[in-house]
C-alpha cells in the first residue's frame, strides 16, 4: 500500500536504512581488506587534492595577506571579486579548463586533458579564491592590531607580509584546511577534465558518482565513508603537525 | 650618517582627518637634550602631536624637519603606544624582532635580548607568550623593545596609564636612565606628579593647539595662560 501524502513511507525508510547499513559494512570490508582499487583511488584523491592545496596556498595565502595591508585604487572591487570567486561553480571551471586544454585549445599542446595534472589545475582555480578570501579576512584583523607597530618599526612591505603570515599562521592553516575540504569533496570539475578513467584519473568522488549511477548505493556509500574518514584524518594530521592546540592560549 | 637627527622643527604643522583639522598649526623645536612632557586635557591633541612628529600621522600642512636622511630619521626613533602592541610571539621573540629587522646576527641579538630581559625583570619569562603578560609587564616589554633599537628619540604615549605605583616607578626609573644615557624623550601623560618628576620642558596642548611650550620649572611655577593655570589647579578645562 502506497503512503498517503505527508505520511512517512516506512518501507522506503527501512530500505534506505538497510542501504546505509550495507554501505557502512562495505566501507568496513573495503578498509579491512585494503582493497587495491580503493587504495589506488584514495591515494590519487590525496595526490590531486594535496597538490592543489599546496599550490593554491602558495598563491592564496600571500595574496590574501598582501590585499589586507596594501591600499590601492579599486581595492574594494578586487576584494569583492575575490569573495565572489569563492562561489565559482566547479562545473563551469571544469568546462573552461577543458576548453583551454582540449586538443584545439590554447594549451592543448601540453596534452594534459584527462590527466591528474588537469584535475589539479581545475582544483587550484576553485580553491585559491576561497583560501585567499579567508586568509584576507583574518590577516585584515591582525593588520589592524599590528598596523601602528609595524609602521613605527619602519618595516618594509615584505617584512610586514612575513610577520603577519607567521603570527597569523593558525588562521592561515584554517584557510588552507577549508580549501582542502572543498578540493577533496569536489566532483564536477574533475569529472569533466579528468574523465573518471579507471587506473588513471578516477578519484573517490568520481567513483562515488559512478557507483551511484550504476545503482550500487552500498559501494557508493562505502566510498563516501572512506572520503569522510580521509578528510578527518588529514585535518587531524595537519592540526597535530602544526601544534595548533598545544600552543594555544587556553 | 649624522650624529643626531635632532633638532626636530615643526613649522605650521597641521594634521587633518577627512578634511577636519585635528591639531595645528604648530610651531615648535625639540632640541637634542631633555625630557619633554606633553600635557593637556583629553582630546587636546597630545597623541596626534606625538604621532605627527613620529610620522604615524600624515602631515596636512606645514613641515616636520629632522636632521639627516629619511632612512636615518626613521631608524633612529621609536614609539611606545598607550596600549602596548604585543606581537603574538614569546617575550624573547618580541624583544628580538626589531633586531632581526635590522639584520643583527642571532648570537648578538640573543645577548642583547637576555640583557634587556634582565633589566625589565622578565628574564624568567623569556619563553612565555607575550600576550599572557600583565599590563605592567607588557608595557615594560614594549618599552624595552623600543629601547633595544637604541633610538635617538623615544616617543611615549601615556605609558603608565592604568598601571599601579610599582610598575609606574619601574618604568620611570628606566626612562630616567635612558634619558641620562642621551636618548631624547617626548612623552604624553595625564599624571601631574609624573610630569613634575620627569619633565625638563613641557608642551601644553589645548583644543589642538600648542598653548604653552617652555621649561618645566617655569611652567609649573608660573604658567603663562589662565587655561594652563586652571589645568594645573585641577580645574576642568575643555
Amino acid at each position: 500500500m502506497s503512503p498517503k501524502p505527508g505520511q512517512v513511507d516506512r518501507a522506503g525508510l527501512v530500505h534506505a536504512m538497510s542501504d546505509i547499513f550495507e554501505g557502512l559494512k562495505a566501507a568496513f570490508w573495503l578498509l579491512v581488506a585494503l582493497d587495491r582499487d580503493l587504495v589506488e583511488i584514495t591515494l590519487r584523491s590525496l595526490q590531486v587534492s594535496l597538490s592543489a592545496l599546496v599550490i593554491a596556498s602558495a598563491i592564496g595565502l600571500p595574496f590574501g595577506t598582501w590585499l589586507a595591508i596594501r591600499r590601492f585604487r579599486h581595492r574594494r572591487t578586487a576584494i569583492a571579486v575575490m569573495n565572489a570567486l569563492m562561489g565559482l561553480p566547479p562545473v563551469v571551471v571544469g568546462l573552461v579548463v577543458y576548453m583551454l586544454f582540449s586538443r584545439t585549445g590554447p594549451f592543448g599542446v601540453f596534452g594534459l586533458l584527462f590527466t591528474p595534472a588537469a584535475m589539479i589545475i581545475a582544483q587550484v582555480i576553485i580553491i585559491t579564491p576561497l583560501i585567499a578570501s579567508i586568509a584576507h579576512q583574518s590577516m585584515r584583523e591582525l593588520w589592524a592590531d599590528y598596523h601602528d607597530l609595524l609602521i613605527s618599526l619602519n618595516t618594509g612591505h615584505w617584512q610586514r607580509i612575513r610577520t603577519l603570515m607567521w603570527d597569523g599562521r593558525r588562521a592561515l592553516l584554517t584557510a588552507s584546511l577549508a580549501g582542502f575540504g572543498r578540493a577533496i569533496g569536489e566532483v564536477g570539475a574533475i569529472m569533466i577534465v579528468g574523465g573518471n578513467i579507471d587506473h588513471a584519473t578516477r578519484v573517490l568522488t568520481t567513483a562515488i558518482a559512478l557507483e551511484t549511477g550504476k545503482g550500487d548505493f552500498a559501494l557508493a556509500l562505502g566510498l563516501g565513508c572512506v572520503l569522510i574518514g580521509l578528510a578527518i584524518v588529514v585535518n587531524l594530521a595537519i592540526h597535530r603537525l602544526s601544534r595548533t592546540e598545544r600552543d594555544g592560549r587556553w | 650618517m649624522v650624529d643626531t637627527i635632532l633638532p626636530l622643527v615643526l613649522t605650521g604643522a597641521v594634521a587633518k582627518r577627512r578634511g577636519k583639522r585635528l591639531i595645528g598649526p604648530i610651531d615648535a623645536e625639540i632640541g637634542p637634550v631633555g625630557f619633554t612632557i606633553v600635557m593637556g586635557p583629553n582630546g587636546s591633541g597630545k597623541t596626534t602631536l606625538l604621532r605627527l612628529m613620529h610620522g604615524l600621522q600624515r602631515l596636512a600642512e606645514g613641515t616636520v624637519d629632522w636632521q639627516g636622511t629619511q632612512i636615518d630619521v626613521q631608524k633612529r626613533q621609536a614609539y611606545v603606544f598607550q596600549n602596548p602592541i604585543m606581537l603574538r610571539r614569546s617575550v624573547k621573540e618580541n624583544l628580538s624582532y626589531p633586531l632581526s629587522l635590522r639584520g643583527v646576527s642571532k648570537s648578538s641579538a640573543t645577548k642583547t635580548v637576555n640583557d634587556w630581559a634582565g633589566r625589565i625583570h622578565l628574564d624568567r619569562a623569556l619563553e612565555q607568550d607575550a600576550m599572557m603578560l600583565s599590563g605592567g609587564e607588557k608595557q615594560k616589554l614594549a618599552l624595552a623593545r623600543a629601547l633595544i633599537q637604541k633610538p635617538d628619540v623615544l616617543f611615549l604615549d601615556e605609558p603608565c596609564a592604568n598601571l599601579d605605583g610599582r610598575a609606574t616607578r619601574e618604568i620611570e626609573e628606566l626612562l630616567l636612565e635612558t634619558s641620562r644615557a642621551g636618548t631624547r624623550i617626548v612623552m604624553a601623560t595625564h599624571d601631574m606628579g609624573q610630569a613634575r618628576r620627569l619633565a625638563t620642558d613641557v608642551m601644553f596642548m589645548l583644543q589642538g593647539n600648542l598653548h604653552e611650550f617652555g621649561a618645566a620649572k617655569q611652567f609649573f611655577a608660573q604658567p603663562e595662560t589662565p587655561q594652563a593655570r586652571a589645568f594645573l589647579n585641577g580645574d576642568i578645562i575643555e
